[in-house]
């Protein structure tokens, strides 16, 4: 029985170290600066680079992130501060609710409300969908880390005579911050590798981009455009462009462990 | 002086306080007493409203601090907390905050800056819980590496530093060891001298040595009230006489 299920412990991390050794192996040789500050050369050119999906992926996961954090936040401390329980308990399941809906899903909407209005694609539209993806994770963990903090220290504050909206603020929020910290840093993980919903929102662009109204190129998008393109160069720039992603959403997993880790040995200290 | 008349307290409808009529006299240290489950945290979190915050409690009756009603209309809250202090049966000190920044949270998070004056709070509040030589070297730690009553005595100096007329303390020994607990006792003495200590214990000996006044809760009325020695020596009620010889609780 325990060789039984010792087998299957292997054969569930196989697929890890299989894409790893994989990734690495095809992507290794498309690593170089050239990947990070070159574009894109017309096919059947050798060389370039991806330095157009890798900023527009920055710019774009980044606008999502400025707003989706702060809503994300607001909404869990309200829920879980001043909320009475019956609206908390609903606003709650909404966002479960919003939480298993399908990416490309939420860029239809993003697609709805922003791209046919504006008749074209655009990095904000992207930014929009990416958003609306990653508020509920936001909001889940930031609850689910609020939760942690003991009663007895909101109790505390109260009974010291500091409002509400203090006590929230400097008093759970603070004691939550790791944990809040790293379910942003797996939010953004998240939503940095959404293929589908950029499909008809942020669209793609050969060239660098900075104007949020226009269309731009997302690293797993063009990641997908490269792969399934019959040019060698491209699928080599596509492994190059999936280990830097890879490589970015491994840092911020790591740096998320960290962090709690960090904290706690403080908190032993 | 702080006092209720007619005080009674539910729970989604199921009283637990029936009644309560008691004074807390200014400068005395009065001690709630009783069996598990007879009211006595219960009637001690309406002093300073806590109740408040807890959906489906409902309190009725009055509670007076120098004549005035603290759930009167225009009474705030947190305004009233901040003239009745808590201090709760485990201690709570905030793990995120040094020893210092523990101290004077209730100064700080209500807006106070100077940084003089927080200093000068902090100083006198942790000297007033007989904190300050045990701690004076480490005001920038966590007050986690204190001990369980050092951690408590913090709690107190904390509650201290807002100047509160009354302190009101949830079984603040039962967590401790005896030495931390006589520490915390022989605190009581001096805090006597400038604010209102009312007291729930489950320990009669404590009731008995710590306070001036005591009140006999059983099934959440009150059964009797009067001087401690008194109390003690000769009780007037039958149900009291049985609960501190120890005959039931």
């Amino acid at each position: 029985m325990e060789g039984v299920c010792l087998l299957a412990a292997l054969i569930a991390v196989v697929p890890l170290f299989a894409f790893l050794w994989h990734l690495v192996a095809m992507g290794a040789g498309a690593f170089s600066s050239a990947l990070f500050t070159q574009l894109p050369l017309p096919p059947g050119e050798a060389g370039g680079g991806l330095k157009n999906a890798i900023l527009g992926s920055v710019l774009v996961v980044g606008a999502a992130t400025v707003v989706g954090i702060p809503v994300g936040i607001g909404a869990a401390v309200f829920m879980t501060e001043f909320a009475k329980p019956r609206v908390a308990a609903t606003l709650r399941f909404f966002c479960d609710v919003l939480s298993g809906i399908p990416s490309i899903v939420m860029g239809l909407l993003a697609f709805q409300i922003l791209v046919r209005p504006m008749h074209h694609f655009s990095a904000l539209s992207g930014a929009l969908a990416l958003g609306f993806i990653m508020l509920p994770v936001v909001v889940i963990t930031t609850q689910e880390m609020l939760h942690l903090v003991p009663h007895s220290l909101r109790e505390a504050g109260h009974a010291l005579g500091i409002p509400a909206w203090r006590i929230a603020s400097s008093i759970s929020v603070r004691a939550a911050a790791p944990g809040i910290i790293t379910g942003i840093l797996l939010s953004i993980s998240r939503i940095a590798g959404e293929t589908a919903p950029m499909l008809f929102t942020a669209f793609g662009n050969p060239f660098m981009s900075w104007d949020p109204r226009a269309p731009i190129a997302t690293l797993p998008h063009t990641i997908f455009n490269y792969a399934i393109s019959p040019y060698e160069d491209w699928h080599r720039l596509a492994w190059g462009g999936a280990l830097v992603l890879v490589l970015g959403i491994l840092g911020a997993t790591l740096l998320s462990r960290f962090i709690l880790w960090w904290h706690q040995r403080s908190l032993r200290a | 002086m702080l006092a209720c008349h007619d005080l009674q307290i539910e729970f989604n409808r199921v009283p637990v306080v029936r009644g309560i009529s008691l004074d807390f006299p200014a400068r005395k240290i009065t001690a709630i007493i009783g069996p598990s489950g007879c009211g006595k945290s219960t009637l001690l979190r309406a002093f300073n409203r806590m109740h408040d915050l807890t959906p489906g409690a409902r309190v009725t009756g009055t509670v007076t601090l120098d004549g005035r009603d603290i759930y009167g209309k225009a009474e705030d809250a947190v305004l009233v907390r901040r003239r009745i202090g808590m201090v709760f049966q485990k201690p709570n000190p905030f793990p995120t905050m040094s020893i210092f920044d523990n101290v004077i949270a209730g100064l700080r998070l209500v807006g106070v800056r100077n940084r003089g004056t927080l200093r000068e709070a902090a100083e006198s509040a942790l000297m007033d819980a007989a904190l300050w030589d045990e701690v004076k070297d480490r005001l920038k730690s966590n007050p986690m590496s204190l001990s369980g009553g050092q951690q408590q005595r913090l709690c107190i100096a904390r509650a201290l530093a807002v100047d509160p007329k009354v302190l009101l303390m949830d079984e603040p020994c039962s967590a401790l060891d005896p030495i931390a607990t006589a520490k915390i006792e022989e605190l009581l003495f001096r805090l006597r001298e400038r604010l209102s200590v009312v007291i729930v214990t489950h320990n009669m000996q404590q009731a008995a040595r710590v306070s001036d006044y005591t009140a006999f809760l059983w099934m959440g009325q009150l059964i009797e009230t009067g001087l401690t020695e008194k109390m003690f020596t000769n009780p007037k009620e039958r149900t009291t006489e049985d609960y501190i010889t120890g005959r039931f609780g």
